[in-house]
């Protein structure tokens, strides 16, 4: 069940993967793509944190409950991130004051 | 009972109020998780106050940013990065049996964590001696001020929480390392190898976030 052991030659080909993933990340801050630049960042950030948590952390091949919790974690972030953005962000939209 | 643990012997390491070794290490594991989703929600509340001063002070952000040395941020994430691969090396010689394996390794992510940390050290000095400490001798270009004030209270508050996960992790590390030089984890029983490994990775994956939005702010 969670007695899934994975091959060191799998782990040294995540860590491969993810220092490329960051020397591009570095890379591409020299190259000016305007707002897109934070785009890249965070999206090689999103892959690198997902290979971390697939392979390095097991979830790829941990039990059910244990791959929804992970999901509940961003379930709860992304509450967290769209309220209060929404609120800021959506200040003064009515022109009227305080609202 | 057909699990008849009245009879059986049991594995010393299976507390009393579980049926299998299975189920013990399913429930910590679990319990661990429960632990990072808070965690996440934790650091989830600084990212978002990151997310809001960016948007609101975001040619600060890039100035301030640019006082940040690019170079040792990036060394640090390949030595956190290292430090993962180790310490996942370290969880795999316990599921395979091998002691020298787990005690090797976890001294190998221990350094690394300690080489992270001693960066980290030359970084904030560097940050003192040049005013860059939020406070009364806070010193930045016009018309940033104020503004790169806040994003380095955003950097010391982030950065600092990160490094004081990284000193805990080492003390869980060395309390790992002890019992792995007893010989108390078998491919049977490792658990705490394990969770302690679920931890130590969390916090790599923290630092994933911090480098590029602290370090690597608009183009260089």
């Amino acid at each position: 069940m969670s007695e899934h052991v994975a091959s060191k030659s799998l782990y040294y080909t995540i860590f491969a993967a993810l220092m490329a993933l960051t020397a591009m990340t570095v890379g591409v801050t020299y190259v000016d793509l305007g707002n897109a630049n934070l785009i890249v960042a965070m999206g090689i950030a999103v892959t690198k944190a997902t290979l971390v948590v697939l392979y390095f952390m097991h979830v790829r091949w941990s039990e059910k409950l244990v791959q929804m919790t992970v999901l509940t974690a961003l379930a709860f972030l992304m509450i967290l991130f769209a309220f209060t953005l929404s609120d800021y962000f959506g200040r003064g939209v009515l022109g009227v004051a305080g609202r | 009972m057909p699990n008849g643990h009245a009879s059986a012997p049991h594995h010393p390491a299976l507390q009393h109020h579980f049926d299998t070794l299975e189920q013990q290490k399913s429930s910590s594991t679990f319990g661990m998780w429960v632990f990072l989703v808070t965690e996440v929600m934790f650091f989830g509340g600084m990212f978002l106050a990151y997310v809001l001063y960016r948007t609101w002070y975001p040619d600060a952000w890039v100035a301030a940013s640019h006082h940040l040395d690019v170079t040792l941020g990036a060394f640090n994430t390949a030595v956190l990065i290292a430090s993962s691969l180790t310490m996942a090396l370290a969880v795999h010689a316990a599921q395979v049996g091998k002691k020298n394996g787990q005690v090797i390794f976890l001294i190998l992510t221990m350094a690394l964590g300690a080489l992270f940390l001693g960066v980290k050290v030359v970084e904030y000095s560097d940050k003192f001696t040049h005013n860059l400490v939020p406070g009364p001798s806070f010193e930045f270009d016009a018309p940033y001020t104020r503004a790169a004030q806040i994003f380095f209270s955003v950097y010391f508050a982030m950065t600092g929480m990160h490094a004081l996960h990284m000193i805990i992790g080492e003390g869980i590390m060395l309390y790992l390392l002890v019992r792995a030089m007893k010989g108390h984890f078998t491919a049977q029983y490792y658990t705490p190898v394990e969770i302690g490994g679920l931890y130590w990775h969390f916090v790599d994956i923290v630092w994933i976030f911090l480098f590029p939005l602290l370090y690597l702010v608009g183009h260089h």
